[in-house]
């Protein structure tokens, strides 16, 4: 309706005008014809639409795959040392070795069968040394295949933990609102004022007390409160998002439109509460797997994080680091774990923004 | 000559959807002290038609062209942008339909009005701050030495678009626009600021272009009317003789649509039936002959020019209307 | 005014509280006492060390040791300092403690020597981030779709993602090694500083250049700059005087957790450069198991923090009239 008209209706509100019953008749049949496109599948398009968006996410899902299937590769073995002068530079040959499960750490069940597999596919065939070796003669490109694993690990692991968290409390105190939310959001802020990181190490430090109790009496390995700690961490932006939609969603005018219109309550809350606030999750979700991961690295760089024998890319960087001097420049050390580290996390933020964009209702439809 | 003279203005937007002709070869000219009236729905041109001669088009997406804007003698499209930015809020003024979100919320009123002064008058200081203050005093705020170092956010809606006149008004322009001023106001104020409009045009001496979307905002403030539909004009009068006689369809059936305090409150309003055209399709046709109960073949085929319909009566530039059917005097 | 900052301060003290009060009983919860990995030491040396450091009073005792200058010894005022002649007047007195590894330091020592360092570091990284941030932003907000823009967002998404230890060690290969303008590593002279700070720097320019880049457009789109335009301000002058005031207040607001941030990557970036400022001290500190220490620099820089934030707050009511500091 023209807004010439909308004017003319308004004034004329005390004037009492009325649709006759054909009016409203035509008026359903025409609503009918209107077809909604549903958020999700709007958004879709949408990131498909945003090339670079689309790319990173190919990239991603190359990257997934080449990580969670790390043992099947004829990549050397990542933890075997080979004590020589120097790192050796990249070489791009085809070597003859083979490795098996005693020359890495633990393995799941389907990662010695993926070893097996590739013992009967490559038999000893396997890379040479294709990005260099480290200075303690390991492979690097099998460093950083594997390193991936446990960089990832973490940041699903804390992720999750964060989400969980962050959506529980933040839903909880939307929610239930009034005083309640009140005090749970001031905590919420006494937590932001701290700056956590110190705490975390803090924190960090004194578990490592009771890594030996918490192996032997309660099979709790050390990485399993590591990723905990970090995910406590990045719960409290998670919370306050989600505590935010909640709380617009409950004061929104659609939901008591839905709710004149004689929604139920269930339905009320799948249809539209659940999916409002899912959106605005799954944006801040791809956006914290890489600040996860950036921590996970950074903490592996002091020494606090994933320790050797086990690798990720957080000790590559360390690595790389340590082998800049000035007299000989290792250059593959610096370059090849940055570019993995740096190429991944770029791809996330990349695929975080397009999300951020596509999900966002303003930008629908553009 | 007439104060501003537009001949042939086109504005173009280039949007993802296509090329949009906001404003499709419009001539129209403004007498200086005149008052006028440029009515028509959201999206007929407008407000678009008013910022493009004051050259305030974002570019891009928007790009203004005219076969000449003759503004006082000079032509506006053949000025530098420096030197049609100096004639801004200098001789040629506009106020905005928002006075909500058309002052900065992060400067004080004084501030914001002395800011003209320095441009324009090369006045600056305490002396800026007095004209300052007789200038909020000249739109009827009370205390205005009191209002000058408020912000924004602490004046009445009706209050900040006196600010925003005051504003308009502080350089002595010869030509306001005024881009819905009351639209945004309660219907007091708008009564209140529309007579402010009309007093300060004959103490100033200035012309005055009121753009809105409402008839009966023209009816009582201006001299003549223009109606404009899907970027073109299509028709224009001296406000009396619209509304009187209106001869394109199109004004008719707005003036039909405007509920009135003596009509049966049983019978309903009649309205205009379809919807404005897509600016982005359109074809060689009248852009109103979908929705015209007048409609002949010749309207899906050519565009027709506004022509003078009628001469007879008072004022020299006559009623003109942009249609090949036109309505008879009579007709309303 | 007032009543906000007074409201702020109780909610300061309270946090800090938390802060000292779950990092002290956590801290004398590890088993076998700090002192456990020097088991060896001689029992004698071991009990002076006890004794010292007051581990074989209560738990709450100590606590209150720590937390002020109360009198709890019953033989009289004794001497605790590192030297042996400054008492340990607990934290109301400012006095965090003497250090469990440096022998010869207290933890204000320590800090003392190390803090101007990383307060030098942090504020010339915040400068380049300011610098950088900014003039990226309205740049990239100007030339908007454009060649500027495509390749500004282009570096800011990458200084973003990339871990600042690794633009840390790109920044040494090439600005030490290919191009030697710069020491690799060290303190002392302004040459020193500069990679380091850069580095610590870049990823919050590149956040800063993503806020004022969105905070301009917005501002930029506003009715407020068609009438600054219509009343014929200059165009630079509605850039400076009316955009850039609402554009920025998304930055100013940032500058809170930027300097949280800054804080927190100078505990890498320290350690890559080998600067002995607090954050190395940290860390060190959280590797060695030195509680106090650590305890200390968290403390301090929850004190900092939160007094940023504190200013930040204020600052912005200052440039937004509209926000009124009413809610705490």
């Amino acid at each position: 309706m023209s807004e010439l008209h909308k004017t003319a209706e308004t004034r004329g509100s005390d004037l009492r005008w009325q649709l006759s019953d054909a009016d409203l008749e035509e008026l359903f049949r025409q609503s009918k014809r209107i077809k909604g496109e549903s958020l999700g599948r709007d958004a879709w398009r949408r990131v498909r639409r945003n090339r670079p968006a689309f790319a990173a996410l190919v990239f991603l899902a190359l990257v997934a795959f080449g990580s969670l299937l790390a043992p099947l590769w004829p990549l050397p073995s990542p933890m075997v040392l080979d004590l020589q002068d120097e790192p050796q530079p990249p070489e791009w040959v085809l070597a003859r070795g083979g490795w098996d499960a005693k020359d890495i750490w633990d393995l799941n069940p389907l990662d010695s069968a993926l070893l097996q597999v590739r013992a009967s596919v490559f038999g000893d065939l396997q890379t040479g040394h294709w990005l260099g070796t480290d200075s303690k003669g390991r492979d690097l490109l099998s460093r950083i295949v594997w390193g991936s694993r446990i960089s990832i690990q973490v940041a699903l692991a804390a992720t999750l933990c964060s989400l969980i968290v962050g959506v529980t409390y933040g839903a909880f105190s939307g929610l239930v609102g009034g005083r309640i939310d009140n005090l749970m959001m001031r905590f919420v802020d006494v937590l932001y004022s701290i700056p956590f990181i110190f705490v975390v190490i803090f924190l960090i430090t004194i578990l490592n007390e009771y890594r030996a109790v918490l192996v032997d009496d309660y099979g709790i390995e050390h990485i399993t409160v590591f990723y905990f700690v970090i995910g406590l961490i990045y719960w409290l932006t998670m919370a306050r998002v989600v505590r935010g939609q909640v709380l617009s969603l409950k004061e929104s005018e659609f939901l008591a439109a839905a709710r004149v219109l004689g929604a139920s309550t269930p339905r009320i809350l799948f249809r539209h509460i659940v999916p409002n606030v899912l959106s605005i999750v799954i944006v801040y979700l791809t956006l914290t797997v890489p600040a996860v991961m950036l921590f996970e690295a950074f903490l592996s760089f002091l020494g606090l994080g994933v320790e050797p024998p086990k690798v990720s890319w957080g000790l590559l960087a360390v690595d790389g680091i340590e082998a800049i001097n000035p007299i000989k420049t290792f250059w593959w050390l610096v370059f090849a774990p940055a570019l993995a580290m740096g190429s991944t996390l770029l791809a996330l933020n990349v695929v975080g923004d397009g999300l951020r964009d596509a999900l966002d209702p303003k930008l629908r439809g553009k | 000559m007439a104060l501003l003279e537009v001949r042939d203005l086109q504005v173009r937007f280039t949007t993802q959807q296509g090329v949009v002709r906001a404003v499709d070869g419009i001539s129209f000219d403004v007498e200086a002290g005149e008052s006028l009236g440029l009515v028509g729905e959201s999206g007929s041109g407008k407000s678009v038609s008013s910022l493009a001669v004051l050259g305030l088009v974002p570019n891009p997406p928007g790009l203004v062209t005219a076969r000449s804007i003759r503004f006082d003698g000079q032509d506006l499209t053949r000025l530098s942008p420096d030197a049609l930015r100096r004639l801004r809020g200098n001789e040629l003024a506009m106020i905005f339909q928002d006075p909500m979100t058309s002052l900065h919320p992060l400067l004080t009123v004084s501030e914001q009005l002395t800011e003209v002064l320095g441009l324009h008058a090369g006045l600056r200081g305490i002396a800026a701050r007095r004209v300052a203050a007789a200038g909020l005093g000249d739109v009827g705020i009370p205390e205005p030495e009191s209002r000058l170092d408020a912000y924004p956010h602490e004046l009445s809606g009706g209050m900040r678009q006196r600010v925003m006149i005051a504003m308009a008004l502080l350089a002595k322009p010869k030509l306001l626009f005024a881009d819905e001023p009351t639209t945004a106001l309660d219907v007091t104020v708008q009564a209140q600021i529309l007579e402010l409009l009309t007093d300060l045009r004959e103490r100033h001496g200035m012309a005055l272009v009121l753009i809105t979307h409402d008839l009966g905002v023209v009816a009582g403030t201006t001299d003549r009317v223009h109606v404009m539909y899907a970027g073109k004009l299509v028709e224009a009068a001296a406000t009396r003789a619209l509304f009187k006689t209106p001869r394109h369809p199109y004004t008719a059936a707005l003036l039909k649509s405007v509920p009135t305090l003596i009509g049966d409150p049983d019978v309903p309003l009649p309205s205009i039936e379809g919807q404005p055209p897509d600016l982005t399709t359109l074809g060689a046709g009248c852009p109103f002959a979908p929705r015209c109960r007048r409609v002949v073949e010749r309207c899906r085929l050519e565009a027709p020019r506004l022509e003078l319909v009628s001469a007879t009566e008072p004022g020299r530039r006559g009623h003109a209307a942009a249609c090949f059917e036109p309505l008879l005097p009579t007709a309303s | 005014m007032l009543g906000f900052l007074a409201r702020r301060f109780v909610w300061f003290l309270l946090t800090v509280w938390v802060v000292v009060t779950v990092s002290f009983f956590l801290m004398r919860a590890v088993r076998g006492g700090p002192f456990s990995n020097e088991r060896s030491l001689h029992p004698a040396i071991e009990a002076n060390l006890q004794a010292r450091y007051h581990l074989d009073w209560p738990l709450w005792k100590q606590y209150l040791q720590y937390l002020g200058p109360f009198e709890l010894s019953d033989t009289g005022p004794e001497a605790l300092g590192g030297d042996g002649t400054d008492r340990f007047g607990g934290l109301l007195a400012g006095d965090l403690g003497p250090s469990f590894k440096y022998r010869d330091f207290s933890v204000n020592d320590i800090i003392r020597q190390s803090l101007p360092i990383s307060v030098a570091l942090g504020s010339l990284a915040l400068v380049f981030a300011l610098v950088l941030g900014l003039g990226a932003g309205i740049l990239s907000a100007l030339y908007r779709g454009r060649g500027a823009d495509v390749w500004i967002r282009l570096a800011a998404t990458l200084g973003i993602a990339l871990p600042n230890f690794v633009i840390a060690s790109f920044l040494i290969l090439a600005f030490v090694f290919v191009l030697p303008l710069f020491p690799v590593a060290g303190w002392g002279t302004l040459a020193h500083l500069v990679l380091p700070s850069f580095a610590l720097g870049a990823p919050f320019a590149a956040y800063i250049s993503r806020l004022t880049r969105t905070g301009m457009l917005e501002v930029l789109s506003n009715d407020y700059i068609r009438t600054a335009h219509a009343k014929g301000v200059p165009p630079l002058r509605v850039l400076w005087r009316h955009a850039l005031k609402g554009g920025l207040l998304p930055v100013v607001s940032y500058l809170g957790p930027a300097t949280a941030g800054i804080l927190t990557g100078s505990l890498v970036i320290e350690k890559v450069f080998a600067i002995p400022g607090t954050g190395s001290h940290f860390v060190n500190s959280a590797l060695n198991r030195d509680y106090t220490l650590a305890m200390g620099v968290t403390i301090l820089y929850t004190v900092l923090v939160y007094g940023l934030n504190l200013v930040v707050d204020v600052a912005y009511s200052v440039l937004d009239p509209r926000i009124e500091l009413e809610d705490a």
